[in-house]
C-alpha cells in the first residue's frame, strides 16, 4: 500500500524512478535538477535501488550512456536542466529517431545569458522539435505519477519514443508538499518488463543507428512521425490504466471552469496551479474566465486543443518562454498553428511572463485576464504578444 | 474488495488535482503562511520543511519552498511554509504572511523592510534575540504578538554550532496552533539520524521553554 | 532497379537487423586498378592486411596473402604500404 511523504518535486521524481526499478541511471548534476540524481545515487548506494548509477563528466555523456544502455534493452533514466539540456541537444534527436524509450525529467530553468538559475521553459522549448514526448506537470504528485506513466507510454511497442517530464525549476523542483508514494510492487504491476524487438544482443547481432542516404533517411524519420501521432491516444490509455491501479488520473489536459468561459487562460505547469485561484477570484467578480492547461505538449493533441479552445471568445496564453523573433511565445505559436485553417476561432493573445524565475502572482494573472477582457470588448487584437511585466514597456 | 475500491475512490477524491474540478468541497479554508528569514547555513529551508511535514502529519495540505538567490553561506535567504485545510494551488511567493520568523537578529537592521514586508497587522513575529518581545515590538513598531528566544545561545550550547533552525522551531511551536509541538518532534526524530535528532530535540525543547511572548 | 522499401517495411529505429548484409554489396565494380601480388617478393609481413580498409585481403594457412577481388575497390593502399613492393597496381 502506498504511503504519504512530504517531498520536493525533485525527490518525488527520484522516488518514482526507484519504484519503476530502472536499470541504468546516468546524469550530471545541474541546479535545479541536482537533488533528483543526488537522491537516486543515495538509493543506489544504500542498496534500495538495484541500478547502475554511472557518474559522467557532462550531460552530453549522460544521455549518450543512457542511449547505449537503452539500446541494450535496459530501463533508463536521466535528468537535467537548462544548459545541460542544451548540451544534450544533438543526442535528443538520436534517442528519439532510434526509438529508445528513455525517460528524462527536466527541472526547467532559464537558458544563458544572462546567467540565471531560475525557472522558465526556454530550455525545453528550445528542444521542442526533437521528437520526444513532452509532458508538463503542475505538482509534485503529478510529477511522481507522470514518471511512472512515462515509462509505460515510452515502452509500448506501438510507441517506443523517449519521454521528457517537465516541471518548473525551484517553483516545483524545490517545493515540498505531500506526495502519495507509489510502491514498487504496485508500480511494477502497472509497468511489467517487456522485450523490445530491436536491442543489442550477442546472439542476434544487429546494427543500430545506421546511415541512411537520401533514398531512405526520410522513411526512417517518418516512422517517428507516425509513432508520435499515436501518442495522445496511447497516453489516454496509459492514464486510464493508471487510474485503475492508483485511483488518480490526469488526462491530456486539465481544465478549470472552462466550459462557459469567454476568456480562457492557457498555460503550462505551475502557473496553471496559481491561475486557478485567479479564476476563482475573477468568477466572484462575475468575469467569465476559465483555465486550460495542456499536459501533453508534444506531440500536440491537435483535435483536443481545437475542440477545447474553440468555444472561448479570447485565449489569454501565458508563455513562460520566449521564441526570439517569432510572433509570440512557443505555446502561443503552437495554438495559433492549431487554428491555421479554421475560420471559426477565438481571438488570441500571448503574455510572456515568469521569465528568469520572475514570480507570477494571482494578482498579475488577474491583470492579464482583465487586459484580455478589454481586448475582447474592442473585438480586435492590436498587439498579439505582450512582454508582460518588463520594466519600461508600455502595454496600452 | 469493495472496501479497497472505496478506499481508492476516497483517496482519489482527496488527492486528485481534480478535487476542485469535480465539485468536491473540503470544508474550511484555513491558510497559514509563514515566511522565514535567515542567512545561508542557518537552516531556514530545513525549518520551513520540518514545519510543513509536521502539519502534513496532522492531515493538512502543505507547501514548503525556498527562495534561493545564488546560494552562499551568510547571504540573506528566505523560505516559505503554507499550511491549509485544502489543496494549496498558489505557487507564488508569500507576500502577506501570517507569521514571520527571523533566524538572525542582524537581519532586523540589514534587511528590515523585507523582513516586515506584508506581515499582516494581526500577524505574529518570531525573532532569534536575547531582547524582550516588547523591546523588539517597539523597535520595529509592530503591534502584533512577538515571540523571542535566544536561539543562537541555545544552538551553541547544545549543538556546538550556530545552526539555529531547530531551536527557533521551538519558539514557532509556542505561537502556532497547527502543527502541534508533538508533530514537530516526530518529524525531527524521523528526519535526523538518532544522535543528531537527540541534540536537536534538546535545542528545540529548551527553546520552547525559554521563549517569551509579548507585545507592545 | 531494386524497388525501395516503404517506411513501414523498414525495421524501426534506424536499425539493420540482418547481420553481415553488407557482404551482398560487391564493391569489385568500383575498381579501376587491380592489385597484383608477386609472391616471390612477399615477406608475409601482413601490413597490407592491416591497412586494407575493406578487409578484402585474406590470410592463407601458410601466412601468405590472398586478395578477395569480389570486394577489393582498387584503392591501392596495400601497394603503397607494402615494404618490399610486392604489390603492384595494374589496369
Amino acid at each position: 500500500m502506498s504511503h504519504r511523504l512530504v517531498l520536493s518535486t525533485n525527490h518525488a521524481v527520484a522516488y518514482a524512478v526507484k519504484s519503476c526499478d530502472v536499470d541504468v541511471i546516468a546524469a550530471y548534476p545541474i541546479t535545479p535538477q541536482t537533488t533528483v540524481v543526488e537522491k537516486l545515487s543515495e538509493f543506489v548506494a544504500d542498496g534500495e535501488l538495484d541500478a547502475e548509477y554511472i557518474a559522467v563528466e557532462s550531460e552530453h555523456t549522460a544521455l549518450s550512456v543512457v542511449i547505449g544502455a537503452s539500446a541494450l534493452g535496459a530501463r533508463t533514466f536521466t535528468a537535467t536542466s537548462s544548459q545541460g539540456l542544451a548540451l544534450m541537444h544533438e543526442l535528443l534527436f538520436i534517442a528519439s529517431t532510434m526509438r529508445l524509450p528513455v525517460v528524462m525529467s527536466i527541472a526547467n530553468r532559464s537558458l544563458n545569458m544572462p546567467l540565471n538559475i531560475h525557472c522558465d521553459y526556454q530550455d525545453m522549448m528550445a528542444s521542442r522539435d526533437c521528437g520526444w514526448v513532452q509532458i508538463y506537470v503542475s505538482s509534485a504528485q503529478e510529477a511522481h505519477d507522470t514518471i511512472i506513466q512515462a515509462y509505460r507510454l515510452a515502452e509500448r511497442s506501438d510507441i517506443l519514443v523517449p519521454v521528457a517530464v517537465c516541471y518548473d525549476g525551484f517553483v516545483l523542483s524545490h517545493t515540498y508538499e505531500p506526495v502519495e508514494i507509489r510502491e514498487k510492487e504496485e508500480v511494477l504491476r502497472f509497468l511489467p518488463r517487456f522485450k523490445r524487438p530491436n536491442v543489442l544482443d550477442l546472439e542476434r547481432p544487429i546494427t543500430m543507428g545506421v546511415m541512411a542516404l537520401p533514398d531512405y533517411a526520410y522513411e526512417f524519420k517518418f516512422q517517428l512521425i507516425d509513432a508520435l501521432t499515436k501518442v495522445p491516444r496511447a497516453l489516454e490509455e496509459v492514464d486510464k490504466n493508471f487510474e485503475e491501479e492508483f485511483g488518480v488520473s490526469y488526462g491530456l489536459y486539465e481544465e478549470y471552469k472552462a466550459q462557459d468561459a469567454d476568456i480562457l487562460l492557457v498555460t503550462l505547469g505551475a502557473i496553471a496551479s496559481t491561475a486557478k485561484i485567479a479564476v476563482d477570484k475573477l468568477r466572484e467578480e462575475g468575469v467569465k474566465v476559465g483555465l486550460f492547461r495542456p499536459r501533453l505538449y508534444r506531440p500536440i493533441p491537435v483535435d483536443v486543443w481545437k475542440e477545447k479552445l474553440r468555444s472561448a471568445k479570447i485565449l489569454a496564453v501565458v508563455d513562460r518562454a520566449i521564441s526570439f523573433g517569432a510572433i509570440g511565445g512557443p505555446l502561443f505559436t503552437d495554438i495559433v498553428s492549431v487554428f491555421a485553417n479554421e475560420s471559426d476561432r477565438p481571438l488570441m493573445m500571448d503574455f510572456i511572463a515568469g521569465i528568469g524565475g520572475r514570480d507570477v502572482t494571482i494578482k498579475e494573472l488577474m491583470d492579464i485576464v482583465r487586459m484580455s477582457g478589454k481586448v475582447l470588448q474592442k473585438g480586435r487584437v492590436e498587439k498579439a504578444c505582450i512582454y508582460y511585466g518588463v520594466r519600461g514597456v508600455e502595454y496600452e | 474488495m469493495t472496501a479497497h475500491i472505496e478506499a481508492r475512490k476516497k483517496l482519489k477524491a482527496y488527492l486528485s488535482i481534480g478535487v476542485l474540478l469535480k465539485g468536491l468541497k473540503i470544508e474550511g479554508c484555513m491558510l497559514i503562511e509563514v515566511r522565514w528569514h535567515g542567512r545561508g547555513g542557518q537552516g531556514a529551508v530545513t525549518a520551513a520543511e520540518i514545519l510543513a511535514s509536521a502539519a502534513a502529519l496532522e492531515g493538512k495540505w502543505v507547501q514548503a519552498f525556498p527562495s534561493f538567490g545564488a546560494e552562499r553561506r551568510g547571504a540573506p535567504v528566505q523560505a516559505y511554509t503554507r499550511i491549509s485545510e485544502k489543496l494549496i494551488l498558489d505557487r507564488s511567493f508569500i507576500y502577506e504572511p501570517d507569521i514571520v520568523v527571523v533566524l538572525d537578529e542582524s537581519l532586523l537592521n540589514a534587511d528590515r523592510s523585507n523582513v516586515l514586508m506584508g506581515l499582516k497587522p494581526n500577524g505574529k513575529l518570531v525573532v532569534n534575540s536575547s531582547r524582550e518581545p516588547h523591546v523588539l515590538a517597539n523597535m520595529l513598531r509592530f503591534n502584533g504578538d512577538v515571540a523571542a528566544v535566544d536561539a543562537t545561545s541555545i544552538a551553541i550550547e547544545v549543538l556546538g554550532v550556530p545552526i539555529v533552525n531547530t531551536a527557533i522551531l521551538g519558539a514557532v511551536a509556542r505561537i502556532i496552533d497547527t502543527p502541534r509541538k508533538e508533530s514537530i518532534i516526530e518529524v525531527m526524530k524521523k528526519k535526523f539520524p538518532p544522535t543528531v535528532a537527540e541534540k536537536n530535540l534538546k535545542a528545540f525543547t529548551i527553546a520552547y521553554d525559554r521563549t517569551i511572548i509579548g507585545r507592545l | 532497379m531494386v524497388e525501395l522499401k516503404k517506411w513501414y517495411e523498414l525495421p524501426i529505429g534506424c536499425t539493420n537487423i540482418e547481420p553481415g548484409s553488407s557482404l551482398r554489396n560487391l564493391t569489385a565494380s568500383w575498381r579501376t586498378f587491380t592489385p597484383v601480388v608477386d609472391k616471390s617478393k612477399c615477406t608475409k609481413c601482413c601490413l597490407c592486411w592491416v591497412f586494407c580498409p575493406e578487409g578484402a585481403i585474406e590470410l592463407e594457412e601458410d601466412g601468405s596473402i590472398k586478395i578477395n577481388y569480389l570486394y577489393c575497390k582498387g584503392c591501392g593502399i596495400c601497394a603503397n604500404e607494402c615494404p618490399p613492393r610486392a604489390i603492384t597496381m595494374k589496369r
